[in-house]
C-alpha cells in the first residue's frame, strides 16, 4: 500500500519509530495531488513549501522526542473556510479570493500545535452553502468514485481529498450536513461534533448556531484521533462548552453489547433509494448481530425539519455575509462613485447565485412583518424536532439512519432547482438543528456499471456523547469491509 | 400558485435590505424561486407552536465572560493589509451618502 | 394655543473599561488610527466576540442604581444596518430581552423632586469613525475603527419630559450618575457621552402626539439646549398654522443653528434584529444581584447627606459639591489632606466653579486637591493670610506650583515673628503720636488704623491677630 493510502493509525507509529519520516509521506501525499488534481479538482490552493517545512519541524521533533502526537508529521487538509495565517482563505468566492486572514481559526492552530502538516485548502460550495460543492466561484469537484458525480458538499474538496488518498484525514464544517453528506457519497467517515464541542473560532461562519468544525478520515479511529486534537473548550468561541473532553481513542471499542440501536421511521418513507434503504437496514441488522438490541423509534417532526433549518440558516447567513461589503478586506466593485453603489455593486459581483439566494431569503424571513411568521415559527419548530431527539433518546443509546437518501448524484443534475438540491441534505439537517453529534461511515455500495457508489450510515447520539458515536461506528468498521475498499482513478 | 408571497417589489426592498442589486432577470428568478421556497417552507404553518419556546441556540450555555485585560491588537499595516483602498492609517471608501 | 413640548431622550454612554466589550483591544481616546483593532473588531471573518465582565458589570450597576427591573436572563441581538463604521454591518446589541427596564431617575426643579421614566438600560457596541477628508469636493471618506466595539451603554429614557429646565436637570442628573457609578469619564468633547432627543408638541393633558422629532448629532448639552428650543419654536410655529409637524430624523447643525432632515420615518430602518448566535445569555441570580447592590457606590444623594452629617457643610455646599463626583472627588481628596472642610468648601465654591464648567473638568485643572488643601492649611496655621492667599491662587491654576514656593518666591510669607513685628508697631506709634494718644484715651476704633498702617510698611505679611496684640500691648505700656 501507498504511503499516502493510509491511516493515521498505520502512520503514527511508523513515525514516531522514525521508520518513516513526514517528508517521505509528505512528499507522497503531493504527488499523488499533482497526479489526481487535473481530475478531480479537490484542493483550491496546495500549500506544497509550507507542508514540506511542517514535515521538516515534524521529523525535528521525532528526532528530539518532544511534542509527539498521534498527528505529528501527519499530512492534513483543510477546508477552505477555515482561517489560516498568511496564507489565503476564500470560502470559494470570488468576494474573498485575496483574502488573507493575519490569524488561524483555533482548529488550525491546534493541529499546529500538534505537529501535524497542512497540505492545501479544499473546494466547497461558496460560503459552505450547498450541497455538491458546484456553488464554488473557482472548480467543481469530482466524485473520486465517478468523476461525472459530485462528491457532495459543502465539504466535498475535504471528502474528495481523503477518498482520493490525496491527504490522510482533513476538516470540514457542517452546517446542515456538510461532512456527513459528502462523507457518505466519497465512502469516507465523516463526523459533525455536538454543539459547542469544538471551537468555530476563525471558522468563516454560515450560521453560527449550526456550525460545527470536524474530522473526515479514513476510519473511524483517525476521526477519533483529529477530535482529540480539536475538541475542547476555547475562551475565544463563547459557545463552546466547558464539558470535559473524554480520551475518544479509548472509546474505540468493538463492542456494542446491549446498546439499544434507534431506527427512526420517519427517515425510511418515499424518496429513500432502495439500495440505501437496504444497505442502511443491512447495518442495523449487523449491529445486532453483534450484540446491539434494533429499537424501532419515532421522530415526528423529521418531515418539518428542511423547513426549519431553510429558515433559521439563511437568516444568520444574511447576517453573517453583511460584512462582505468590500470596505475592510475582500472583493471591492472598482469605481463606484458612492458607498450604497460600492455594497451593492460588489456584493453583485462578488457572491454566487446561491449566496445570493439565501443571503434575500434570510433577509426576507427577519424582516418587518416577517420575523414572526418565519423566523420565530422556525426557532420554535426547532424545539420540538430538538425534543423528538430527547424523547427518542430515552428509548435508545443511538439513532441509525440513512446519512442522504440516493448515493451521489451527477454534477448538474440539481443546480436547477434549490428546492431539490436542499432535500439531498434531509437526513443530516436535524443532528444540527438539535446540536447533537452525528457521524457517517461506509455501510454499501450501489451498482452504477463499472463505478460503484458508496452508501453512508449515520449514526446520531446524544449531546456529547461522540464517544458512543465512535464505539458504534468502530464496531461496525471492524466487523465490515466497505471502508477498504478505494476507487479506481 | 396560489397567490404569490412575494412581488417583484417586495424582491427589489429585499435586495436593497441586502444590499444587492440585480438586473430585471435576476429580479424575476429570485421572485420564482423565493416564491417556491417559501411555499415549501409554510408546511411549518401546520403546527400549533403557540406554547412552544423559540430555541435560537444549540447547547443552553450562559455567564461566559472575558476579563477585561488588554490583547495585544494588530499594527496598523496588519489591520489595513486586506483592505481594497486605503489612504495613510485609514481605509478609504468612496462617498457616504444618505438613504434615499 | 398654550403647548407644552414632550421630550425623551436616548443617551449612549461609552462604559469605562481598560477593553472593548467583545474584544481585548484597548478602550482608548485618541490613539493614532486603526491601531486600536484586531480581527474581532474588524469583523474579519469567522472570528468571534467574547463578552468583557467589566462593561456587564457597569451596564448592570447603572441599570440598578437607575431604579430598573433588572432581567434575571438577558440575552444579546445583532441590529443590522450596512454602514463603514460597523465593521460586520450589524450592531451587537440589546432587543429582547435586554438588561433593564422601567426605572427612573429623580431631577429636581425649583426645589421640587420629579421622576422621569427610563424605559429600558441596554448594552451594545460603538461604531467606528468616519472622517471627512479636509480637501474641499473630496468624494471619499476614511474610516478609523478604534472605537469600533467600545462598550456603550444606551439609555433611553419615557417622554417624561415637560421643559427645557427639565430636559437641563436629567442631561446633568444623568451624567452626575454615570460618574457616580464610576460607568463612564462622561467626556461629550470625546464623544463618551452622547444624547439624543426627541421631542413633540402638544396641549397640556392631550394624549401623546402621533408624531415625534429625533435629533441627532448633539455634541455638547449646550447644543442639546439650542436645538431643543429651536424645535419648540418651529413646531409650535406649524401647529399654529394648523399644520402637523412631520415624523422625522434630523440632525443638528450647530453653526447653523438648525435641524435638517435626514430621514423620514416613512423610510425608516428595518434592522431586522435576531438572537445574536455567537454569545450566551448572561443570568443574574439573586446572590449577583445582592453583589452588585452591596458594590454600588455611594451615590450623589448619599453622598451630600454625607458631606453635612460627617463633615459638617452646610446644606447648600453640600449640594453643589455633589453635582459632579469629580468635584465631590476633588473636594474629599482635599479634606483628606487638611481637614478643615468649609474652608476647602469655600475656596472650591469661589475660586474653582469659575473655571470649571461642560469643557473643564477637575481632573484638567493644575491646582490638584493637594494645593489646595496647603493653600488652606498655610491660613490656618497662620503663615499666609487669607489675603496673600487670594494673590497667590491665580498663579497656582496657571502653573500648578505649591503654594508654598510661589508664597517664598515673592517672598510673600507672613510675618508671625514678634520681634520682627516689635520694631515695625515702634514705628508706627512713632510716626503716628495723634492716632496712639486717641487710642489711649478710649478710642477703641484707632487701633485700626495703626494696624493699617502696620500692615502697608509689611505689604500685607504681618499676621493680623498678633499685630493687633502687640499694638495694644505697647499702647498700653505693658
Amino acid at each position: 500500500m501507498h504511503l499516502n493510502e493510509q491511516t493515521i493509525t498505520q502512520l503514527a507509529p511508523l513515525l514516531q519509530a522514525r521508520k518513516l519520516s513526514s517528508v517521505e509521506l509528505t512528499r507522497s501525499v503531493l504527488e499523488r495531488i499533482r497526479a489526481l488534481e487535473p481530475r478531480v479538482r479537490a484542493y483550491l490552493s496546495v500549500m506544497e513549501t509550507q507542508a514540506l517545512h511542517m514535515a521538516e519541524e515534524a521529523d525535528r521533533r521525532f528526532k528530539r522526542g518532544e511534542n509527539v502526537t498521534p498527528l505529528t508529521g501527519i499530512p492534513v487538509a483543510l477546508k477552505d473556510n477555515l482561517c489560516t495565517q498568511g496564507w489565503p482563505t476564500t470560502c470559494a468566492s470570488k468576494i474573498l479570493q485575496n483574502f488573507v486572514p493575519p490569524y488561524d481559526a483555533t482548529v488550525v492552530a491546534r493541529l499546529k500545535d500538534a505537529g501535524a502538516v497542512f497540505v492545501g485548502k479544499t473546494n466547497l460550495d461558496e460560503f459552505a452553502m450547498g450541497s455538491s460543492t458546484e456553488n464554488s466561484a473557482f472548480q467543481v469537484t469530482a466524485n473520486p468514485w465517478d468523476l461525472e458525480r459530485v462528491p457532495g458538499g459543502s465539504s466535498g474538496g475535504s471528502a474528495a481529498a481523503v477518498a482520493a488518498d490525496e491527504c490522510i484525514a482533513a476538516l470540514g464544517s457542517d452546517t446542515g450536513g456538510s461532512i456527513r453528506q459528502p462523507a457518505g457519497f466519497c465512502g469516507v467517515v465523516g463526523l459533525k461534533p455536538t454543539y459547542g464541542r469544538v471551537s468555530r473560532y476563525g471558522l468563516v461562519a454560515f450560521a453560527s448556531s449550526l456550525d460545527q468544525i470536524g474530522p473526515f478520515g479514513k476510519t473511524v479511529a483517525d476521526c477519533a484521533l483529529v477530535m482529540n486534537c480539536i475538541a475542547g473548550r476555547d475562551p475565544a468561541d463563547s459557545t463552546s462548552a466547558s464539558v470535559a473532553v473524554p480520551d475518544y481513542a479509548s472509546a474505540l471499542r468493538a463492542d456494542v453489547k446491549g446498546l439499544r440501536i434507534g431506527v427512526p421511521k420517519e427517515y425510511f418513507v418515499e424518496g429513500l433509494s432502495r439500495e440505501v434503504e437496504t444497505a442502511v437496514r443491512g447495518a442495523v441488522a449487523r449491529l445486532a448481530e453483534l450484540g446491539a438490541e434494533a429499537v424501532e423509534i419515532s421522530l415526528p417532526h423529521t418531515p418539518y425539519a428542511v423547513a426549519t433549518y431553510y429558515l433559521c440558516a439563511p437568516a444568520e447567513a444574511s447576517s453573517n455575509l453583511a460584512r462582505y461589503d468590500g470596505v475592510h478586506y475582500g472583493y471591492r466593485a472598482a469605481d463606484q462613485d458612492n458607498i450604497i453603489d460600492m455594497y451593492t455593486r460588489t456584493r453583485h459581483d462578488g457572491f454566487g447565485t446561491e449566496v445570493k439566494r439565501r443571503i434575500m431569503l434570510g433577509t426576507y424571513a427577519l424582516s418587518a412583518g416577517y420575523y414572526d411568521a418565519y423566523y420565530l415559527k422556525a426557532l420554535k419548530v426547532r424545539t420540538l424536532i430538538k425534543r423528538d431527539f430527547e424523547q427518542a433518546f430515552e428509548l435508545c443509546d443511538v439513532i441509525a439512519t440513512p446519512t442522504s437518501p440516493t448515493p451521489a448524484f451527477r454534477a448538474g443534475e440539481k443546480t436547477g432547482d434549490p428546492i431539490q438540491m436542499y432535500l439531498s441534505d434531509i437526513f443530516t439537517i436535524s443532528a444540527n438543528l438539535a446540536g447533537i453529534p452525528a457521524i457517517s461511515l461506509p455501510c454499501g455500495f450501489a451498482q452504477n456499471g463499472g463505478h460503484p457508489l458508496p452508501i453512508g450510515l449515520q449514526l446520531i447520539a446524544p449531546v456529547f456523547r461522540e464517544d458512543t458515536l465512535f464505539r458504534v461506528a468502530h464496531t461496525y468498521e471492524q466487523a465490515t469491509d466497505f471502508h477498504k475498499k478505494k476507487p479506481t482513478l | 400558485m396560489p397567490s404569490e408571497k412575494v412581488t417583484e417589489a417586495d424582491v427589489r426592498h429585499v435586495a436593497y435590505l441586502s444590499r444587492l442589486e440585480f438586473n430585471a432577470d435576476e429580479i424575476q428568478r429570485f421572485t420564482h424561486d423565493l416564491n417556491n421556497i417559501l411555499l415549501y417552507v409554510d408546511k411549518l404553518a401546520e403546527l400549533d407552536t403557540s406554547a412552544v419556546e423559540p430555541t435560537s441556540h444549540s447547547l443552553k450555555m450562559q455567564n461566559v465572560f472575558r476579563d477585561d485585560e488588554v490583547r495585544a491588537s494588530l499594527t496598523n499595516e496588519q489591520a489595513l493589509a486586506n483592505a481594497p483602498e486605503r489612504e495613510g492609517p485609514f481605509f478609504k471608501v468612496p462617498q457616504i451618502i444618505q438613504e434615499p | 394655543m398654550e403647548l407644552e413640548p414632550v421630550i425623551g431622550f436616548e443617551v449612549h454612554s461609552e462604559l469605562k473599561t481598560k477593553t472593548k466589550v467583545f474584544c481585548g483591544c484597548k478602550n482608548a481616546f485618541g490613539d493614532p488610527p486603526n491601531t486600536n483593532v484586531c480581527p474581532v473588531c474588524l469583523g474579519m471573518p469567522g472570528v468571534l466576540p467574547v463578552l468583557n465582565r467589566r462593561a456587564f458589570e457597569l451596564a448592570l450597576r447603572t441599570a440598578i442604581a437607575l431604579h430598573c427591573e433588572i432581567s434575571e436572563r438577558t440575552t444579546f441581538d445583532r441590529k443590522n444596518y450596512y454602514y463603514p463604521d460597523l465593521p460586520k454591518n450589524y450592531q451587537i446589541s440589546q432587543q429582547y430581552a435586554v438588561l433593564g427596564r422601567r426605572g427612573y431617575l429623580e431631577i429636581e426643579i425649583n426645589g421640587q423632586t420629579r421622576r422621569v421614566g427610563i424605559n429600558n438600560v441596554h448594552l451594545e457596541e460603538d461604531a467606528g469613525k468616519n472622517v471627512h477628508p479636509e480637501t474641499a469636493g473630496a468624494r471619499y471618506s476614511l474610516v478609523d475603527l478604534n472605537r469600533a466595539g467600545v462598550p456603550l451603554l444606551e439609555i433611553v429614557s419615557e417622554p417624561d419630559i415637560r421643559s427645557r429646565d427639565e430636559a437641563e436637570a436629567y442631561m446633568h442628573g444623568l451624567r452626575s450618575l454615570l460618574q457616580y457609578c464610576d460607568a463612564s469619564d462622561c467626556k461629550m468633547q470625546e464623544g463618551s457621552l452622547r444624547y439624543e432627543l426627541n421631542i413633540s408638541m402638544r396641549r397640556p393633558g392631550d394624549p401623546l402626539p402621533d408624531y415625534r422629532v429625533e435629533v441627532k448629532n448633539l455634541a455638547s448639552m449646550k447644543s442639546v439646549l439650542r436645538a431643543l428650543d429651536y424645535e419648540i419654536r418651529r413646531q409650535t410655529r406649524l401647529l399654529e398654522e394648523g399644520r402637523k409637524p412631520a415624523r422625522e430624523t434630523a440632525l443638528w447643525d450647530d453653526a447653523a443653528g438648525e435641524t435638517r432632515t435626514m430621514r423620514s420615518k416613512e423610510g425608516a430602518q428595518d434592522y431586522r434584529y435576531f438572537p445574536e448566535p455567537d454569545l450566551v445569555e448572561v443570568h443574574i441570580d439573586r446572590a449577583w444581584m445582592e453583589r452588585a447592590r452591596a458594590e454600588l457606590p455611594e451615590l450623589q444623594h448619599q453622598r451630600c447627606k454625607r458631606f453635612v452629617e460627617q463633615l459638617g457643610l452646610p446644606e447648600y455646599d453640600a449640594r453643589i459639591l455633589t453635582q459632579s463626583r469629580p468635584l465631590a472627588d476633588y473636594f474629599e481628596a482635599a479634606v483628606r489632606l487638611h481637614n478643615n472642610p468649609k474652608a476647602i468648601s469655600n475656596w472650591i465654591m469661589t475660586e474653582l466653579l469659575r473655571v470649571l464648567g461642560e469643557e473643564v473638568e477637575p481632573d484638567d485643572l493644575k491646582v490638584r486637591p493637594s494645593h489646595l488643601a496647603r493653600l488652606v492649611g498655610m491660613i490656618d496655621s497662620g503663615a499666609i493670610s487669607g489675603k496673600i492667599a487670594k494673590q497667590v491662587f491665580p498663579d497656582m491654576l496657571e502653573t500648578g506650583r505649591m503654594p508654598d514656593e510661589i508664597v517664598r518666591e515673592k517672598g510673600l510669607v507672613q510675618i508671625s515673628d514678634t520681634s520682627a513685628l516689635e520694631s515695625v508697631v515702634a514705628e508706627v506709634i512713632a510716626e503716628n503720636p495723634d492716632v496712639a494718644e486717641d487710642y489711649r484715651a478710649g478710642k477703641d476704633k484707632a487701633l485700626g488704623r495703626l494696624v493699617g498702617q502696620a500692615m502697608k510698611k509689611t505689604r500685607g505679611q504681618a499676621n493680623p491677630q498678633l499685630l493687633n496684640e502687640l499694638l495694644r500691648k505697647t499702647l498700653r505700656g505693658e
